[in-house]
């Protein structure tokens, strides 16, 4: 069986493998889907960096995907030297059922490993013509609401939890009104894509929906690409803060002896230049400094964390994603 | 043709072609589907039933093989057109045309699908004019179907053009000349020789689009109990690292497209032999 599942892998694994046996200071960088412009710069900075500080050159070889299929691979056997994915759910996935690192890999780095963090916004058409300005007129029948689909997105769920997040936090909230809430939510929602990519293209290109939940830096990235002129931003009066988390992958780099320049690489996040490049990304930096520093980019707005309110990605997994759960629910009678 | 398996051929080298086809066929195909039944082997009976009988994975069955049933009618009928176009006549043009068929097989499916929702959607080229009428096409059962048609195409063309292009026009002149219609002819001599490439090939075309993936989950919008196929379901159950459960769909897939592969295969051979027959 062993061999047979091998067998298998290498089959599926035969491309990225010759890569990465050739190099010496080679990592590889299995991320998800929207960071890869953030990442694709980062990398250059961090190389630069490492050169400078032991004169060795470092070659970084990123991956993109969404988060828990990417969290997927890593268990099947993609030698990832880090994990930098959308939630803690997702690589703690990759410790327990991998067994790939330790429990304890999200109390190695500040900040609950996350350098960045995001919240969940929405984006209307230039105008905003049904005048949405807060989660509650989402729920008003007639307007058209796209998000993807929680069970294979990770940003979806992020979306999901802001929303139940928002109704059980209002005053006289609870969890039935919640539930309530996030099931009127998902009666206007017409299209469920796999993933957050997906569904700006259904609501930008293909022209669905009044308007789109979305990952912060995902909204600003396509009011850039697309033009301020076709869509907006509204940000709601409260919303998740998302925090995306990295971890080096133990197995993998104690194999194939590169922890050094892996946490370094993750260390490197932290530092001034790296925080900037973060803001610049459109990702909410940790640095007092970078914070001020692009604090007029990112407006005011109210955060609540998955650990107050759902206590915690294992929780909030299980009671409304996993089969069965409240999401699954919500379509079914 | 008289080969039948109890016969001593007289080619040599039985022993070792057998040999060849059946290795290459367990290592293609049987070591992989055993993975499959492993996997499934970690869950208890009722886990098994409680997952591959839920709600929403027997409402994905339903449009899967509904929609898949229907590409391949569809195919059937028009892949039967095109390829008598382009057999029995000539025209400027005809080799593109022949090329154009090919086109869905080589396509990576995810484009395919993309493109498909950017005609069919409510902005789109075809979409716009149909919305209006009250057919919605993307993002509903239609949408589903039409991808599917779009890829199993070439199947039925492919394997009745060969069909058609063996069948001797003498045949169909000498039933003009024994007294009977164009529509005798049509039925009693034509559609008698080729319906086994027929069947071969909307078979074919019905099996590709039980397990197509790509180009239908654009299209498709996968709403829950609307819009979800099962092998949609399969991905959502390994996203959540269910491989236990992913597998269990999956087998039950894949003995329904066996059994009835097999049921097309004897049909193919029962409407054969008719053939035989009748020729």
């Amino acid at each position: 069986m062993k061999a047979l599942q091998t067998l298998l892998l290498a089959t599926a694994l035969a491309l990225p493998l010759p890569a990465l046996a050739i190099a010496q200071a080679e990592i590889l960088n299995v991320s998800y889907d929207p960071t890869r412009e953030f990442y694709r710069d980062y990398n250059q900075i961090f190389a630069r960096h490492w050169k400078q500080k032991t004169g060795a050159a470092v070659t970084i070889q990123q991956s993109h995907g969404g988060s828990s299929k990417q969290a997927r691979s890593v268990i099947d056997g993609l030698k990832a030297d880090v994990v930098t994915l959308a939630l803690a759910y997702d690589i703690d996935a990759v410790g327990e059922k991998g067994g790939l690192l330790s429990v304890d890999w999200q109390s190695r780095l500040p900040h609950n490993s996350s350098p960045y963090t995001s919240t969940i916004v929405f984006l209307v058409r230039k105008g905003n013509p049904k005048a949405l300005r807060d989660w509650d007129d989402l729920v008003r029948p007639g307007v058209s609401v796209i998000t993807p689909n929680p069970k294979t997105s990770g940003g979806a769920r992020w979306n999901y939890l802001a929303a139940w997040g928002y109704a059980l936090r209002r005053p006289q909230g609870n969890e039935a009104r919640a539930r309530e809430f996030v099931t009127a939510l998902f009666k206007n929602v017409p299209v469920l894509d796999s993933g957050a990519r997906g569904s700006t293209t259904t609501f930008v290109q293909r022209g669905l929906g009044d308007v789109l939940i979305s990952w912060e830096n995902e909204a600003f990235l396509a009011v850039k690409e697309f033009g301020a002129d076709r869509l907006e931003i509204v940000v709601p009066s409260a919303s998740i803060l998302a925090e995306p988390p990295v971890a080096v992958v133990d197995k993998v780099v104690d194999r194939r002896g590169t922890r050094k320049v892996a946490e370094a690489y993750l260390e490197y996040l932290y530092s001034a230049e790296g925080q900037d490049l973060i803001g610049k990304h459109f990702y909410r930096p940790r640095l007092a400094e970078a914070v001020k520093k692009y604090e007029r980019q990112f407006p005011k707005i109210t955060l609540f964390t998955i650990d107050e309110v759902f206590g915690g990605w294992p929780k909030a997994q299980k009671a409304h994603f996993d089969d069965g759960g409240i999401f699954d629910r919500i379509y079914l009678r | 043709m008289r080969m039948t398996g109890k016969q001593y051929s007289v080619l040599p080298g039985f022993g070792l072609t057998l040999g060849c086809a059946l290795l290459y066929l367990s290592l293609i195909v049987l070591v992989p589907l055993s993975a499959l039944f492993f996997k499934t082997a970690t869950l208890t009976w009722t886990q098994f039933w409680s997952t591959v009988s839920s709600e929403r994975v027997l409402a994905s069955y339903q449009l899967t093989f509904g929609a898949s049933l229907a590409a391949a009618a569809v195919n059937v009928v028009f892949g039967f057109v095109v390829a008598w176009t382009l057999v029995r006549y000539d025209f400027p043009g005809k080799r593109l045309i022949d090329a154009l068929v090919d086109l869905p097989f080589a396509l990576p499916t995810a484009v395919s699908g993309i493109a498909l929702t950017a005609i069919y959607s409510a902005n789109g080229w075809i979409g716009q004019y149909l919305e209006p009428l009250g057919i919605k096409t993307a993002f509903s059962p239609l949408g589903v179907a039409i991808a599917l048609t779009f890829i199993g195409l070439p199947f039925v063309v492919r394997t009745v053009q060969p069909a058609l292009a063996d069948l001797e026009l003498e045949a169909e002149e000498a039933a003009a000349s024994l007294g009977a219609t164009r529509g005798q002819t049509f039925r009693r001599v034509i559609v008698p020789s080729i319906l086994p490439a027929l069947v071969t090939g909307g078979s074919l075309a019905f099996a590709r689009a039980l397990g197509e993936y790509g180009s239908v989950v654009f299209i498709s919008g996968n709403m829950p109990m609307k819009t979800e196929i099962t092998s949609l379901l399969i991905m959502t159950k390994l996203e959540q690292y269910d491989y236990a459960g992913a597998t269990a769909i999956a087998i039950v897939m894949l003995l329904a497209s066996f059994v009835l592969l097999l049921l097309i295969n004897g049909l193919q051979w029962w409407s054969g032999q008719r053939a035989r027959e009748v020729v």
